[in-house]
């Protein structure tokens, strides 16, 4: 009798936690992992725009539109805007912190005003950037290192405005970090006679870098999802020089070009996959390390 | 929880001008980071025919018209918009609490065959934003007549807007964090009592998880008020869209006006600036809740 109870007690509890899974699961089943395996098939059928007729391309379909000369600029293009963006991020976020990170009467003023650009999307903060970097009427409209008109360099003004708009996220995440260490630690290092760069450099940095890694990984999630900015600043030009992945991918959504289309963004998937096994291979490493 | 560095024992006037120091340093790295919304409001208030061409940077409003805010306000019809924005951004708040906290509940309280498995499967779906998921759920929507581009009504592209958002990994990982911290013995007591799981929840669980629930409420407002790429492709009449999507079509369609674009993307971001001032414990526990262990 006990074990019968226990048991339809415990397929209670199961269908209980079932039903309390089926909103988010249904949600889930239509609008991410249906779509990952649409993308599969429509990058292993062309279809033509003439008739109902489609034709098996395979792996090789899609291998094919991955070596093309159009996915790797895309991709050079991207690993660009990243590395324009996330070491400045980064930079950025601790110089801020450290700045910010002292028992100062009205430290809290400051601590907002870097916050602040946390409140922009992206579409405002690339319109934001318009009053600088426009070539017409920009404050530095002169500045030939960020002309949005020059392939060499309409990139570099695209992510200036990124950098900007990810300041406060930056900021307010490296500042929690140094937050959490412990008051100990710097006291110890005090006594044991560091000056205030060395104390930076030996106990803040070392002791931040897991939130650092954190943070480096946000970013570069945020560069490959990259759009609004290009968009609104350059249109993907000049001559297609600011063409991220994800921009190439949205104008790729005609019937025939779901092909092609659906490849890229399983390259980008893939990009997106391997960044975040590389974070938590990362992560999991240095926690052998502490033990 | 907060560790300020400890002041040192130095002498007073010594610490004085280390402290000036500093203030001189945060009021120059302050004058930085607001120098672009600074420029967005001086552009904003200069007139049209200055916003468009301007050889010389000015640091200062040129023939000063206040009007734009007003004129952008009316012209752009960015009332509409904002409502828009709000009313998608709430649908989806709400859907991805309460979807998220029921999820949470069972793989923090419940006992399930399948549970890891389950488990993976919705944090796999990080590595599917809609960014990856575009194309497809594009065809998706076009497929379920949620997108319609001879006919886009309000109730479809609002159902297009909010729809694919309903439910959050990031929201299952965040609330079960905080449901792990209530002890399990809790629950066999209130089963004691008579609870149910759904009594449980509600009454005992998300007001004991309350500032976790609440962080995470902050964040998912900022990210569906901010969204861009989705609104982008998912509306197709300007009379729907968000007011991100209108702040993009109002500089695009106004090209000899560009300070009411400047004012309007102030306007934008509004909203979320007073949520920030308001809720910036949440905010920031929020965002650092994967950061900092």
């Amino acid at each position: 009798m006990a074990v019968v109870a226990a048991r339809s007690r415990k397929a209670k509890e199961a269908l209980m936690a079932y039903a309390m899974l089926a909103p988010l699961l249904a949600v889930f089943a239509v609008f991410a992992y249906y779509p990952f395996y649409r993308l599969f098939q429509f990058a292993l059928f062309q279809k033509f725009s003439n008739s109902d007729e489609e034709r098996f391309v395979g792996f090789q379909g899609i291998w094919d539109n991955l070596s093309s000369d159009e996915f790797t600029s895309g991709l050079w293009t991207t690993l660009k805007f990243m590395l324009y963006t996330v070491p400045a991020g980064l930079v950025l976020g601790v110089l801020l912190a450290t700045a910010a990170h002292r028992r100062l009467k009205g430290i809290k003023i400051f601590q907002t005003i870097f916050s602040s650009t946390i409140a922009s999307s992206v579409a405002v903060s690339s319109v934001v950037f318009l009053t600088l970097i426009n070539r017409q009427s920009g404050f530095f409209q002169n500045v030939e290192f960020l002309n949005l008109e020059r392939t060499g360099s309409a990139l570099r003004g695209v992510a200036l405005s990124s950098v900007w708009q990810n300041i406060g996220l930056t900021f307010i995440i490296v500042l929690a970090g140094m937050q959490a260490i412990p008051e100990e630690i710097n006291e110890a290092a005090t006594l044991d006679g560091y000056g205030p760069i060395r104390r930076f450099f030996r106990v803040t940095v070392p002791m931040i870098s897991p939130t650092l890694l954190f943070l480096a990984v946000v970013l570069v999630v945020q560069a490959l999802q990259a759009y609004a900015q290009i968009e609104l600043l350059t249109l993907g030009g000049p001559q297609g020089s600011t063409e991220t992945l994800l921009y190439k991918i949205t104008e790729l959504q005609s019937r025939t070009d779901l092909q092609t289309g659906a490849s890229f963004a399983l390259g980008l998937f893939v990009l997106t996959l391997l960044i975040s096994v590389g974070q938590f291979v990362m992560l999991n490493r240095r926690v052998h390390y502490d033990n | 929880m907060t560790t300020e560095p400890t002041p040192t024992t130095e002498s007073t006037p010594t610490r004085r001008w280390r402290n000036l120091g500093w203030y001189v340093l945060l009021t120059a790295l302050s004058i930085l980071v607001l120098f672009p919304v600074y420029m967005t409001f001086i552009r904003a208030i200069s007139g049209g025919a200055a916003s468009l061409f301007q050889k010389k940077p000015s640091l200062l409003p040129v023939a000063t018209d206040w009007s734009s805010f007003i004129d952008a306000f009316r012209e752009g019809n960015l009332g509409a918009p904002l409502l828009r924005s709000l009313l998608v951004t709430a649908i989806i708040v709400v859907a991805q609490t309460v979807t998220s906290t029921m999820a949470a509940y069972a793989f923090a309280f419940l006992e399930f065959p399948l549970k890891k498995v389950l488990f993976a499967l919705i944090m796999g779906t990080l590595l599917l934003p809609i960014e990856v998921t575009l194309i497809a759920n594009v065809q998706t929507m076009f497929d379920l007549d949620l997108i319609n581009v001879t006919d886009p009504t309000f109730g479809r592209t609002l159902t297009a807007l909010t729809i694919p958002f309903l439910a959050t990994a990031l929201g299952v990982f965040l609330i079960r964090q905080g449901f792990l911290g209530i002890p399990h013995d809790l629950l066999d007591a209130a089963r004691l009592d008579g609870y149910s799981d759904m009594a449980f929840l509600w009454k005992i669980a998300v007001p004991v998880t309350r500032p976790i629930v609440g962080s995470f409420i902050v964040i998912s407002f900022l990210g569906a008020y901010n969204q861009y790429v989705w609104p982008r492709f998912a509306v197709k009449s300007n009379d729907y869209d968000t007011i991100q999507i209108a702040l993009r079509n109002f500089l695009t369609d106004n090209p000899n006006q560009l300070n009411w674009g400047f004012a309007a993307a102030l306007i934008a971001a509004v909203p979320v600036l007073v949520l920030l001032l308001v809720f910036q414990r949440q905010l920031v526990r929020g965002l650092t809740a994967g950061a900092v262990k």
